[in-house]
């Protein structure tokens, strides 16, 4: 779950990391009044939306007046923010944050985030800031300077001032460096995130360290056990299909093509993907209903595809372990009872019940094409949308 | 004895009282597993499924002498569950959970490390010896005994994968469910080590997927170790790059996690790759026909 930049300044300061003065605002005017309220004499304009790269897209301003703080927020707000992260569509900018401004000497890059070879999260460093990070480590992946946390004790203060050294700082301004380090650090392991970013750290010119930028970002099975941050979510950022499916405990992601999947387990619906791919075509969604669902969710789900208007044909591939063929053929059924069918639909069932599914999806009298396998059940359905066009 | 776990194997459940527990642990005793007993806290001296309830790991072990478990625990009681297990002495831990917090499995992981037990899972299916042993969720039925070792990080690719192979008549030795999870406690590259030293296993197949480096680490291994052949899957060949990764993720892999980059890796190091999921039992049936592993046929 990602969050935006001010909500994760604020959870940052709880930790003890120095940022500047903001506020937000979801108004020209309310931009003017922002502006005068921080005192001046110049403040940052910038676009509240979750993608990154908003710099270079136009979405951050430096202003020196209320009056051109108030023209830069109705310039961006309402409208979309293409950045390279967004997607060509971009997003709506529907907050923007109004900072106090600050005379910086130099700016630095650090990130953390769990590093799976190691099984620990990784602090990186990297004395050039506000570029791009990707960049660096394709090129000069010497520059980036990393501290792996203990399990148990997380980032050490030695290894928070290695780093802090490491980025070329000295005497007091390095211990206050170290101290915001070891702060991010903290705040990782005790929000369960799956990536906090300070992207530049700067060090103003009186030699005092802060996070310029901040995103933050949790991992979705730690959010179990901080409600708090759960409320941080915005739904608006997120895809309202997905949103839906989360709430019905499937996992939904959406994809550019037609034919619409509902699959039992991700690594099987990941590998019917693929097969469609493999027949022409491009599938609309990944869609997991996970090894126990209901017949409830399964309906669920089925009506989510079928609410997809780019979806030309749905195909079912289910190999029930713990899942019943039965339970699914049922949610299907009961689905179809409330929406109607414009769509062809490839069903492809195996294993547990695959007798009483079939019959139950045979009995139904809906056109129903039936699949043996998974490579038939791709090649049918993407015959079914039409092949492998749009 | 085959990987892991034989017939003779005593199997707890931690979770047993729960809804999934209890109906995996009947499972599993109707498949012919030697479940022993289960444990949840503050039910000691019950019985769930036919079996004792103990209200500690410990207790348990006491008194049945088992020396495996499978863990069915929430997934925010799951990591104490897993401690509570290897203190216990166990040697085998499965932990079917899915949702465990990462942060909790850093600090499993760390605390196994040089420990006797060994962990798989979390979030998988996991370990069957067809014939012999089910500790885990897979449907027994699709399973045979036989030469193949299964290794995989999802659960009903594996079953997909399994199916094809004993529909061709090609049976199991021990299938082994490692999980999805970016943290866990067996890796690809334990696996094949374990089936590199198997008398039982004579092919391998394995099947991966998309992100991390868990595969390309499996092909060093595959080069530099592994004599028996290999049928490898890897799956997200059409799944977007890229989509939800963060910068810092992307910088940590290093432009790794590819489809591309894992099956080049596996097939430089030799191993048979299946484009498709639906081909994995037609490769493997070739693989082993060219290596003279299928007798008479």
């Amino acid at each position: 779950m990602k969050i935006h930049e001010f909500q994760a300044k604020e959870v940052l300061r709880r930790f003890g990391v120095p940022t500047l003065k903001g506020i937000v605002a979801t108004t020209p005017e309310e931009a003017r009044r922002a502006f005068a309220d921080l005192g001046g004499p110049v403040a940052a304009v910038k676009a509240q939306i979750h993608a990154g790269g908003r710099g270079k897209a136009g979405g951050v301003r430096v202003v020196k007046s209320a009056a051109d703080a108030e023209g830069f927020a109705r310039q961006i707000l309402g409208k979309p923010l293409v950045t390279p992260q967004t997607g060509p569509q971009g997003t709506v900018v529907r907050r923007v944050f109004v900072e106090q401004g600050c005379a910086i000497a130099r700016e630095h890059y650090v990130g953390v985030t769990l590093d799976r070879t190691l099984s620990v999260p990784v602090m990186m460093a990297c004395a050039e800031g506000g570029v791009e990070i990707e960049e660096i480590a394709k090129k000069s992946p010497e520059k980036i300077l990393r501290e792996a946390f203990d399990p148990l004790d997380g980032l050490r203060a030695f290894q928070a001032r290695r780093l802090a050294f490491g980025l070329g700082l000295k005497g007091k301004t390095a211990n206050s460096c170290a101290s915001l380090l070891s702060a991010l650090a903290r705040a990782f392991r005790e929000t369960d995130a799956s990536i906090v970013e300070v992207n530049p750290l700067v060090i103003t010119q009186s030699g005092d360290p802060l996070a310029l930028d901040a995103k933050m970002a949790f991992e979705e099975n730690g959010l179990a056990r901080h409600p708090e941050l759960e409320e941080l979510r915005d739904l608006v950022e997120e895809d309202a299909t997905e949103t839906e499916a989360r709430k019905t405990g499937l996992s939904y992601v959406k994809l550019d093509g037609t034919i619409g999947c509902l699959v039992n387990g991700a690594g099987l619906a990941m590998a019917t993907l693929d097969v469609i791919r493999q027949h022409g075509a491009w599938p609309a969604n990944f869609l997991d209903v996970g090894g126990g669902a209901s017949k409830d969710q399964v309906m669920a789900a089925f009506k989510l595809l079928l609410g997809d208007p780019r979806v030309r044909a749905v195909l079912v591939n289910i190999f029930g372990g713990i899942m019943s063929c039965a339970v699914i053929a049922e949610g299907i059924l009961a689905a179809l009872r409330e929406v109607s069918l414009k769509v062809p639909l490839v069903v492809r069932l195996e294993g547990n019940q695959v007798e009483e599914g079939r019959k139950l999806l045979a009995g139904s009298g809906l056109s129903v094409k039936t699949a043996a396998s998974l490579d038939e059940g791709a090649r049918l359905a993407v015959a079914a949308a039409g092949g492998g066009k749009g | 004895m085959p990987v892991l776990v034989d017939d003779d194997t005593k199997v707890l459940c931690q979770g047993i009282t729960g809804k999934f527990g209890g109906l995996h642990a009947r499972g599993c005793r109707e498949y012919g597993t030697r479940l022993v007993g289960g444990v949840t806290p503050g039910r000691g001296g019950e019985t769930a499924e036919g079996v004792p309830v103990y209200d500690t790991v410990s207790e348990a072990v006491r008194e049945t002498g088992a020396t495996a478990t499978m863990i069915f625990v929430p997934p925010l009681g799951a990591a104490d569950a897993i401690l509570e297990a290897a203190a216990a002495g166990l040697k085998l831990i499965v932990a079917v959970t899915e949702g465990i917090p990462v942060l909790d499995m850093v600090r499993v992981k760390a605390a196994l490390r040089g420990s006797p037990t060994r962990l798989v899972g979390p979030n998988c299916p996991g370990v069957i010896t067809p014939g012999q042993c089910k500790i885990g969720i897979m449907p027994g039925y699709i399973h045979a005994p036989g030469p193949v070792g299964v290794v995989s990080r999802s659960g009903t690719l594996t079953y997909e994968a399994v199916w094809q192979l004993t529909q061709r008549k090609i049976g199991q030795s021990t299938c082994i469910g490692i999980g999805g999870d970016p943290v866990s406690g067996t890796s690809f590259v334990d696996a094949l080590r374990l089936f590199q030293g198997d008398p039982a296993t004579k092919a391998i197949v394995m099947i991966g997927e998309i992100g991390g480096r868990a595969e390309e680490d499996a092909a060093e291994v595959i080069r530099a170790e592994v004599k028996k052949p290999v049928v490898a899957f890897i799956a997200g060949a059409a799944a977007p790059p890229g989509r939800r990764m963060g910068h810092a993720g992307a910088v940590i892999s290093g432009g790794s996690g590819a489809w591309k980059d894992k099956v080049d890796a596996l097939r430089a190091a030799g191993a048979a790759i299946s484009e498709s999921p639906s081909r994995i039992g037609e490769t493997m049936e070739r693989v082993m026909r060219e290596r003279g592993l299928l007798g008479g046929k």
